[in-house]
This record gives structure tokens, sequence and C-alpha cells, in this order.
């Protein structure tokens, strides 16, 4: 393995974001996920060049936070919520029987190198529950059959819609992303769903909306008046 | 309660996120207004405001910015925790994915009150579509001149970063938060000093909560008056509340503080067909549950608080019949367990013996012992550790069996998959496809 002469511009772009360079650690971390697809012995070396740290002390750092590996996964991450809200509306049911589907427990890869299965914590989706992720990228709403669907896709190797973002990239292209690569994928999905405009469309429809907006118009002309 | 909606307003235009949509409703028109006043004046109105942190703890926001010394000759920051990680928590993300300029210009309004000429945006790294469309705002505001060097002609600079964490709940801690953008692990810090004198790089530093940062535009634009008008004295202002659970309609409403839950069921549906309520959490599984006694409860710090839990993030998830208390607090604690950052003694080991106890009870092979040996655990595990991810591990339990004792107490026979069956609770049930 090694690190691709663009993902090392990519680094030094990092870099410059920051006031101290210890700052930049966990995204250059995120890029070497990108290039090794997991915390490489070579990454990791040159990580610690740039940041002017002890491999040591970037040790520390990568085996603390779960999103670096130690060792590369599948080709799509599969990541079930189970904590409680998603494990009882259903992500309990939807683990047992994927794990049994792919015959593989948590952590683990199937045969074929495509999927890693991982029980995952809240993803801050609540409202879209029982709740799955590829690559990160969320897939909400799940049943037992859609999630044996996205996993059929996956070892398929068809794409995998996300349901609020853009289809499910590669765990190296979302490793860029979460690094703060502009990937330009920023316009895809949409977030105008029934979770979302709840309360809006009650409010539009009750009347509430419009005499929300006209107090704030009232008090936004008294501001300026003043 | 009426709905309110201020900051979700047009989250259903289809280019809500982009500049040209938030413009189109006069985004970034609190920017002028702000600098034309004083930066001391601006954290006068965000205190007569009386906003106060929407990510949990409900500290006065304009105070916390007050506390930054001035004139001190080093640099200041502000960092915006959009960590959201709490079990429950689900309206930052959705903020971020719909309408992230007013966490922008929030951040541009707040950093020059306090005088910071850079300010971070910590996500949590496992929402890729939120640092998405995160970035893409910072960099539209960028290139529109909003950020950089003197913005909009005021003399003021400012540069923002935004940047992912790797997966660490403990990172929504403001001092570990702080210490992970510092390139170290996210553990929590001895307060004091408070971050306000010695924050990022020991620097003065502000952390605020998205929905927090998010929230300075309106009030710069529309006025303390404004803002006080709704909710209570000690709670006012509006807020995103997150409805989730076994209810019909799940989603978000944004309302005044003060709404109740009773109100916030009633615009989610209610309970799905053929269920009643069992329990409630207020604002993550952090704070007490509740149960249906206090649907009446108006949605206030002080309320919540005096009915025994917390508003916290403000974010209810909903728990009918079908559900086991015992399993929902297991798994809690297996969360905790997993999340303790290892560096007080208490949260790390007592984390662990509470999953072993409730796993027990769980599994209908626990004992009155273990009842008790649970309580007193988490006595010995809160006010004992560092931050508050400790007393939150102390928390689900004792909130628990206050209210469901009886039903605890038949772990001691009987497991908790027996007693309810666990088909019945999922959204699919009996119809699983």
């Amino acid at each position: 393995m090694a690190i691709a002469e663009n993902t090392r511009a990519q680094m030094r772009e990092v870099l410059d974001r920051y006031p101290r360079k210890r700052s930049a650690l966990m995204p250059l971390l995120h890029l070497v996920q990108a290039d090794d697809g997991h915390v490489s012995r070579e990454g990791l070396t040159l990580v610690a060049e740039m940041t002017e740290l002890s491999e040591a002390e970037v040790t520390a750092v990568s085996s603390f936070y779960t999103m670096y590996l130690k060792r590369e996964g599948g080709r799509v991450r599969v990541g079930v919520c189970i904590n409680s809200l998603c494990a009882v509306l259903g992500g309990d049911e939807i683990w047992e029987a994927l794990a049994d589907h792919c015959g593989v427990g948590n952590h683990q890869t199937t045969d074929d190198g495509a999927v890693t299965l991982e029980r995952i914590e809240c993803q801050a989706a609540c409202t879209y529950a029982p709740v799955m992720t590829a690559n990160w990228e969320f897939l909400d709403d799940m049943t037992v059959a859609k999630a044996k669907q996205v996993v059929d896709d996956a070892r398929a190797g068809r794409p995998i819609m996300s349901t609020r973002g853009p289809v499910v990239r590669s765990f190296a292209d979302a490793e860029r992303t979460i690094a703060g690569v502009d990937d330009q994928l920023n316009s895809e999905g949409d977030h105008r769903d029934d979770r979302m405009l709840a309360g809006l469309r009650l409010a539009q429809a009750n009347g509430d909306a419009e005499r929300s907006a006209a107090a704030e118009r009232q008090a936004a002309e008294k501001v300026r008046g003043s | 309660m009426p709905l309110t909606p201020v900051l979700s307003a047009h989250w259903d235009e289809p280019d809500s996120y982009t500049l040209e949509g938030y413009r189109r409703h006069g985004g970034y028109d609190a920017l002028a207004l702000a600098f034309a006043k004083q930066p001391d004046d601006v954290i006068s109105l965000v205190k007569d405001s009386g906003l106060r942190g929407r990510g949990g703890a409900g500290f006065p926001t304009g105070m916390k910015w007050g506390f930054v010394p001035q004139g001190d000759g080093k640099p200041h920051y502000l960092v915006v925790n959009a960590d959201e990680s709490e079990p429950g928590a689900c309206k930052d993300v959705p903020l971020m994915l719909a309408n992230p300029h007013s966490l922008v210009e929030g951040v541009v309004i707040a950093s020059y009150a306090i005088r910071a000429n850079h300010a971070f945006i910590y996500i949590r790294g496992e929402v890729p579509h939120a640092i998405r469309r995160v970035g893409a705002a910072v960099r539209e505001a960028y290139a529109a001149g909003l950020l950089g060097t003197d913005i909009q002609g005021s003399g003021f600079d400012l540069e923002v970063t935004v940047h992912a964490g790797a997966g660490a709940y403990i990172c929504g801690e403001e001092t570990a938060l702080l210490d992970s953008l510092e390139g170290f692990r996210g553990q929590p810090r001895l307060k004091p000093p408070f971050p306000a004198v010695a924050g990022l790089y020991a620097s003065p530093t502000v952390v605020n909560n998205v929905e927090t940062i998010a929230s300075v535009p309106s009030i710069v634009t529309n006025g303390a008056d404004w803002y006080t008008s709704y909710g209570s004295e000690k709670s006012p202002g509006v807020k995103l509340f997150a409805v989730s659970g076994h209810v019909e309609r799940p989603g978000i409403f944004e309302a005044p503080m003060g709404t109740t839950m009773r109100e916030l069921l009633e615009w989610a549906g209610g309970m799905r067909k053929g269920h009643r309520l069992k329990f409630w959490v207020p604002g993550g599984s952090s704070v007490p549950l509740l149960t249906e006694e206090h649907l009446d409860t108006p949605y206030t710090y002080e309320d919540i608080a005096a009915a025994g839990s917390m508003l916290g993030t403000g974010t209810p998830m909903v728990f009918d019949e079908t559900t086991s208390v015992t399993r929902a607090v297991t798994r809690w604690l297996e969360f905790y367990k997993h999340e303790s950052c290892g560096k007080c003694t208490p949260c790390r080991e007592g984390t662990y013996w509470l999953v072993d106890l409730l796993r027990r009870l769980e599994n209908g092979a626990g004992s009155h012992d273990d009842i008790t040996k649970i309580n007193e655990v988490s006595e010995q595990i809160a006010g004992r550790s560092f931050c508050a991810l400790g007393d939150a591990a102390a928390t689900p339990f004792p909130g628990a069996i206050k209210y469901f004792a009886d039903e605890i107490e038949l772990g001691t026979h009987t497991a908790a998959s027996e007693l309810y069956d666990p088909v019945a609770a999922t959204v699919f049930a009996g119809v699983n496809a």
C-alpha cells in the first residue's frame, strides 16, 4: 500500500486549515484510510512526519476513535443502529437477519470482501428509525427485507441509493469527503421528506406559519426603525 | 401552542441549503445589523434574548460569550459543537442538511461578538452528507465575501474550518471536543479553568451547539423582545423539537419553549394505532424518563426539571406498551459503556458493572441484590467523574425504577423478551416483508 501523490497533496491542504499541525491529525488519518482502507503502517509514519509527532502519539489517537480501522474491511461498510430506540423499533431484528444472511458477526467481512457488518450507535436520525448506514450514507426507515437488499446489492456490485444523500460511494471516497475534500455531491439527495417537514406542513396548513412569519416581519421592522 | 417555523421556515424549498436559497428570505441580513453594533452590544442583545444552549445543558448563551476576557492579547476561538450523538437527538444534523447557512451566519456574528478570528465547526465523522452541506455553505460564504478578510467592509476577519470527528460520543462534551480538535484522544478536561478562559490551545474559547448558533441571526434580525415573546421567562424562544419512536408521524416540529409533550404527541399523530404510551424521554438518553402523567409538563428547563427530568436536547423518544423498559435501559447502558473514554475510574468500571448486572435482569437471571447493586453503582458514578457522561450513565436506571419497579423486579425470574415480544415493538410488527 502506498499513499498516492494526489492524497499527499490533499493532506498538505488539510494541514493549512489549522493554526497548529497536530489539529490536522484526524482528517489526515481519514485520508490515510481513503488510500489504504485502514490506518496502515506507512500512513501512520507519514502522518507522524507531517504533524511532527511520534508514531506512538499518532497511534494513541487512532486507537481511540472507532472510525479508524486496524485492518481493511469490505468494500461497503454496512452499519445497523442498535441503540435503544432503533433496536426496539426493529434494529435488533434487522441485525439478526443480516448477520444470518451474511454469515458474519460484528466487524466481520463477507468471504467475497464485499460487506463488513457493524453494530453502530445513534446516528442522529431517530425520526427515521430503524436506521442503517452504508459507507456512512443514511439508509432510513429500514426493514429486514430492505436491509437484505442493501447487502445483496453491495455483493453484486449494484448501486445502493441512500435516502437523504447521494448514491453510496466507495469507502475511500467517503473517507475523503469526511476529511473535507469537496466531492461536488452537495446537491445530491433531497432533505424535504415527511419527517423534516412534519412541523412546517402542519404550520402551513393551520395558519401558524403565516402568523409566525408576520410576527417576525413586525419585529424586524421595529429593530430596523430603532 | 402554535407552531413557529423560524429556522425551519423554508425547509420545503429544494435549495434551502444554498446561499441563494438562504438569501431569498433575508439570509445574511443579520450580519450587517450585527456589524453596525459594537461587539459588546451584540453580546448584550443575546443576553437580553435569554437564549440558552440547545445542546443539552441549557447554559445562557450571552453569559457564556460574556465570560471571554477581552483585550487579553490572546487569540479567541469559536467552536461549534456539531457532534450530535446523544441517543434520541436528531435536530442538528437535519438543520445542517436543510439550512447550513443559518449556522454559518450565526458563526460570523458570534465570532464578531467574542472577537474570534478563527472558528471551527466540529461535525461528527459519521454524517458525510452533513459535512458536505456545511462544507459547501462555508465555501459559498467565502466566495461571496461573507467569510475571510474584511467581511462586507466591516474590518472583521474570520476563517472557518469544518472539522470532522471519527466516532466518539464523548467528543460532544465540550472539553473532550477541544482535546480532539487539538489532535488528542477525546477525553474531558478538569474544569475550571473553563473554555471561556482556557479552551482551544489554552486560549479563550466559546463552545456552542449548532441550534444555539443558528438561532443567533434571527435574534439579531428580530430583536430580543421578539425572542422573549415566546416561551417562559427562564426558557425563552423557540426550539426544534424532534419526536421519534412509537408515534404515527415522527418528525421535526419547531415551536415555542413551553410546548407540552401532549401537544408534540398530537402533532406527531398520536401513538401508533392500537397502542398506548408507556414512557418518553424528554431530551436524549442522558435524562430520566417520564410517563403519561407528565404529558402536560411545559417543555421549559425549569418545568421539566421540576417533573424530575431534564430538557436536554428537546428531542423526545416515545415508547409504547410493547417496550421492555429493562431492555431499553440495558441498551443505553451498553452505549455508555462503549463510549466511556476510560479516563475516570467510576465511569469506566461502573458502566462495565452496570451492563453486566442489567443484562442479568434482562435475561431474567437477576436477583434482588443485583437491583440494589445497580442503584449503588449508579450512585458511585454520579458526580464522581470529570464530565457529564458519567452522570448520564447513572441516570437511566434510577429514572426507570422510579416508575417501573415492578417490571424491573420481574427480571429476577423472567426474561424481558418473554414479557415483551420484541417483534411486537418493531415498526414492522407482524407485517415484516
